[in-house]
């Protein structure tokens, strides 16, 4: 295996704009929220940024195909912008960019930043798209509820759990993402809600309920890396370090039943978590862990990828989450932000929103919502695209002593 | 009956037992029928159009067989199709030919997409008939009258009426197909035929209109069927040299009540020779319903005897078939199970909207693009309208679609790759959702995961589900069915769904 990225890069700031439905506001003036919050952070001035990753999920509601409005938006020093376009997973694999680009040496100080201006489409949910003239002739024009429904199915019929049994653990998921979500002033839903209101809440797609999908919001996020060297020499202390960064993308396998899955689970999330965990030398990531941030589209999707990180044992992710494990005070809280359920979900910013969370943990910045104990790992888990066809990203964070 | 007809009849009868002859007889090689699951209870559409049109209640009585939104003379006609070649080489074809008053397309050929469906060879003749309602039965006596290889014949109408009026109670979506050819394996050889053609105009649809305006019922009775349809049946049953009394079946497709019976009378046929004309049951099928009673007839019809089919439109053609032993290895049952498979509705509106009488708000999920590039619809036909996947002739692996590089991961083999067909091959749920999200005109947008017995996995909407029919492990059969119109530039685009086998098995 490749050498590896830990303790190469340091996270020397992050911002995050408030995310919701932000009728007055363009990409960029989203953009520039996070963003200075973040050069305010990292104490730098915007002409000492070498280069820049822009991840956008949909561009026919959003900036078109290129690098440039961000350039604009943030009067960047004609610095390289690329756009990063890989679908859910997009925040992340623009941080992995910049990251990159500082551990070749390539760049100084490097900015990743993300965003979807996604209200402007007219009705709620992720605009309806084309993937291509191959695909729009063979494949399915579902929603995104419809497709993760099928995990539910998938998982349920695999490990003979009852119906309500799963529909409740996948309801204890979501009100417990709500009431993290509560105390999070940047969340767009912060509101609490109760078991019985996610159980009797109208069917999207068979067994997801209302409840059961996340928000679809505006948003954008960002973070400025540089090597612990540079981190140093600009005064930082007590530095969050990148420990692991993976990104694994389907090939055709799950679709072609050439193997055998199953449609129970996410396979490029099994493959990104041994990559990662190796990477960071993690041995046992329910010990190790202290927070997770993942890909909660939909409650099915975090309760298996549970099982897919290998913190919950293959067919008892729902029973660790009904036992509490994954609440704000169980052993390893689980959308302590409130995740995409409440935080929201810009596509393109979601990566990074996870990443800004597990930096403001680490740091003790969190407030209402920080983790007493103090964490020294966190780990954060993208998804773009459907179970059956996707991209895992998956990048630990920690402390430098983690 | 005339000496000399009778003359050639017994002799005929002779000839047939002689081996070397029979095989130039021609006549029908196989046969089926397909109708759509829906049926809809005239009674709902009195209901609805009573405060207008209080007279429609002397027709709701039954129910008509409705096609669903997904569904057009092009698909039905595969269906019919795919039951009539079952067990048949398809190879063996030389001509497909599909009949219709409501082809999809006025200029695409509506039959070459059949073609496409049906994976038939390039090298093949085909050609749409239309014009009037007896398309079915002319491309049929065409057929017969032609030589050389098999010849498929489809018929299939899915025709658009006004509310509140007549035709819409009267008629039904449905499709027949029969497969004409030489052989010791035809099943109903030809003994007569006659033709007619008059410009009767009993009702009309000028080109690029979407209703028929009609004319007075009791008027084309009497003149129509009484004078005309009567007399071109008489002049055939004169031709075969038969006792007209002595037909064993006689299948006239008038589906109001009484107005076979009537013809029949008038024409000298027992009245119980009469086909049931499926007016209770599926309703006026267009140019479909005469072959279609022809498939309920070959269902149950025993060697030696004889059955007439006869057409009606601007004229009409008549044909004598007589039924050989080889009818007896032929599988029977076919429209029954059509009939058996119904299940009844009473959602007038969500019909009329199918039907895009009403004209329903549709959201602007509804506003996907749908755009079919020409070139790539022609470089992927044969995976888009046959269903061809592929299978590597190193590993054995199945997939679809194919592609140059193997998706097997022990072996991802590089241009190994051979066509290989799904679509016949049934297939288990491997995981679905039923979508409340997702645009679809027949809600929920039931879709999921499918493994193909042998091999190869597709994601894929379903067809003609309801929440009891589908769970992970069901058994299911693929249709083609139209996926998605592109109402900007007219064009429909077509590809297979999975339907569960206990409802969709045509």
């Amino acid at each position: 295996m490749a050498r590896g990225i830990k303790d190469k890069v340091a996270i020397i700031g992050m911002g995050c704009a408030r995310f919701g439905e932000r009728w007055e506001d363009n990409a960029d003036t989203l953009m520039v929220e996070a963003f200075t919050e973040a050069v305010a952070d990292a104490g730098i001035d915007t002409s000492q940024i070498d280069a820049a990753w822009q991840s956008v999920g949909f561009d026919g509601v959003n900036i078109g195909p290129s690098g440039i409005p961000t350039s604009i938006a943030l009067r960047l020093p004609n610095a390289g912008v690329t756009k990063v376009e890989n679908y859910c997973a997009s925040g992340t694999d623009a941080f992995r960019g910049a990251v990159y680009a500082v551990a070749s040496g390539g760049a100084d100080i490097a900015l990743a930043i993300g965003v979807e201006k996604l209200k402007d489409t007219g009705y709620g949910g992720l605009p309806v798209r084309t993937r291509g003239s191959t695909w729009d002739m063979i494949g399915v024009t579902g929603s995104a509820p419809g497709n993760f429904a099928q995990l539910a199915n998938g998982y349920r019929a695999k490990h003979g759990i009852d119906a309500a049994d799963l529909k409740r653990a996948m309801a204890h998921v979501s009100v417990k993402s709500h009431a993290n979500g509560a105390r999070n002033p940047k969340a767009h839903l912060r509101n609490e809600i109760d078991i019985d209101k996610v159980m009797n809440a109208p069917m999207i797609a068979e067994p997801l309920g209302l409840f059961d999908c996340c928000g679809v919001s505006d948003g954008a996020a960002c973070a400025i890396v540089t090597t612990p060297e540079i981190a140093r020499s600009l005064g930082k202390q007590d530095l969050v370090m990148v420990k692991a960064l993976q990104l694994a993308t389907s090939n055709g396998w799950e679709m072609q039943q050439a193997g055998g899955w199953d449609g129970s689970y996410i396979h490029t999330t099994r493959i990104a978590a041994k990559r990662a965990y190796e990477e960071a030398g993690i041995k046992n990531p329910r010990a190790e862990l202290d927070l997770l941030e993942v890909h909660d589209c939909f409650s099915i999707t975090e309760l298996v990828v549970m099982e897919d990180l290998f913190v919950s044992q293959e067919g008892k992710g729902w029973t660790d989450v009904l036992d509490g494990f994954f609440d704000a005070d169980g052993e390893i809280p689980c959308q302590i932000d409130g995740g995409l359920k409440c935080f929201g979900h810009p596509i393109g910013a979601s990566g990074l929103r996870m990443i800004y969370e597990n930096y403001l943990q680490l740091q003790g910045r969190a407030g209402d919502r920080q983790r007493a104990k103090p964490p020294k790992l966190a780990l954060s888990h993208n998804l773009g695209g459907m179970p059956s066809q996707n991209v895992s990203a998956i990048a630990i964070v920690g402390t430098e002593d983690a | 009956m005339a000496a000399t007809g009778l003359l050639a009849h017994c002799l005929r009868d002779r000839l047939e037992t002689i081996g070397e002859l029979v095989s130039d007889i021609r006549g029908i090689l196989s046969y089926g029928a397909y109708v759509p699951r829906r049926r809809l209870q005239r009674s709902a559409i009195h209901a609805a159009n009573k405060w207008f049109a209080p007279a429609l209640g002397a027709m709701a009585k039954g129910e008509r067989a409705i096609a669903n939104w997904d569904e057009d003379a092009i698909t039905m006609g595969v269906e019919a199709s795919r039951d009539c070649l079952d067990g048949y080489d398809r190879a063996s074809l030389s001509g497909v030919t599909l009949a219709s008053v409501s082809h999809s397309f006025a200029d695409r050929l509506n039959a070459g997409i059949i073609k496409e469906a049906l994976d038939l060879s390039d090298t093949i003749a085909a050609d749409d008939r239309g014009g009037s309602l007896r398309a079915g039965t002319s491309a049929l006596l065409s057929a017969l009258q032609g030589s050389g290889s098999a010849h498929l014949i489809a018929a299939a109408d899915l025709r658009k009426a006004r509310a509140a009026s007549d035709a819409e109670m009267l008629q039904g979506d449905a499709s027949a197909a029969v497969l004409v050819g030489n052989g010791d394996d035809v099943i109903a050889r030809l003994v007569a035929s006659h033709s007619v053609t008059v410009d009767f105009v009993d009702h009309y649809r000028e080109a690029g209109e979407e209703y028929d305006y009609a004319w007075e019922p009791r008027w084309i009775r009497e003149i129509g069927h009484g004078g005309i349809l009567t007399g071109a049946i008489r002049d055939c049953i004169d031709r075969s040299g038969l006792d007209a009394a002595s037909i064993e079946h006689a299948i006239i497709p008038l589906t109001a009540r009484g107005a076979a019976a009537s013809v029949a009378k008038k024409s000298g046929l027992s009245p119980d020779a009469l086909v049931d004309p499926l007016g209770a049951t599926i309703g006026d099928c267009g140019t479909a319903h005469p072959l279609l009673m022809l498939t309920q007839t070959l269902d149950a019809a025993q060697p030696g005897e004889h059955v007439l089919v006869a057409g009606f439109g601007q004229g009409a053609d008549v044909m004598i078939f007589q039924i050989t032993a080889a009818i007896n290895s032929v599988r029977r049952g076919r429209l029954e199970k059509q009939l058996a498979r119904g299940i009844q509705d009473s959602n007038y509106m969500r019909f009329l909207a199918h039907r895009g009488v009403l004209d329903i708000e549709k959201g602007m999920r509804a506003e996907l693009d749908e755009k079919q590039p020409s070139t790539s619809l022609y470089r992927n036909r044969k995976a888009v309208f046959a269903l061809v996947g592929a299978r590597c002739t190193k590993t054995g692996t199945v997939q679809f679609p194919a592609s140059d590089i193997g998706v097997n991961p022990n072996d991802h083999s590089i241009g190994t790759q051979e066509p290989y067909p799904l679509a016949e091959r049934s297939a288990r749920v491997l995981s679905y959702t039923a979508d409340s999200l997702a645009f679809s005109l027949d809600p929920a947008c039931y879709y999921g995961t499918i493994d193909f017995e042998g091999g190869g996995r597709i994601a894929v909407e379903f067809a003609e589900v309801s929440a009891e029919d589908v769970d992970v492990g069901s058994q299911m059969r693929m249709v083609f069915r139209i996926k998605a119109y592109d109402s900007l530039r007219h064009f429909r685009k077509y590809f297979w769904k999975a339907t569960p086998i206990s409802q969709g098995d045509a």
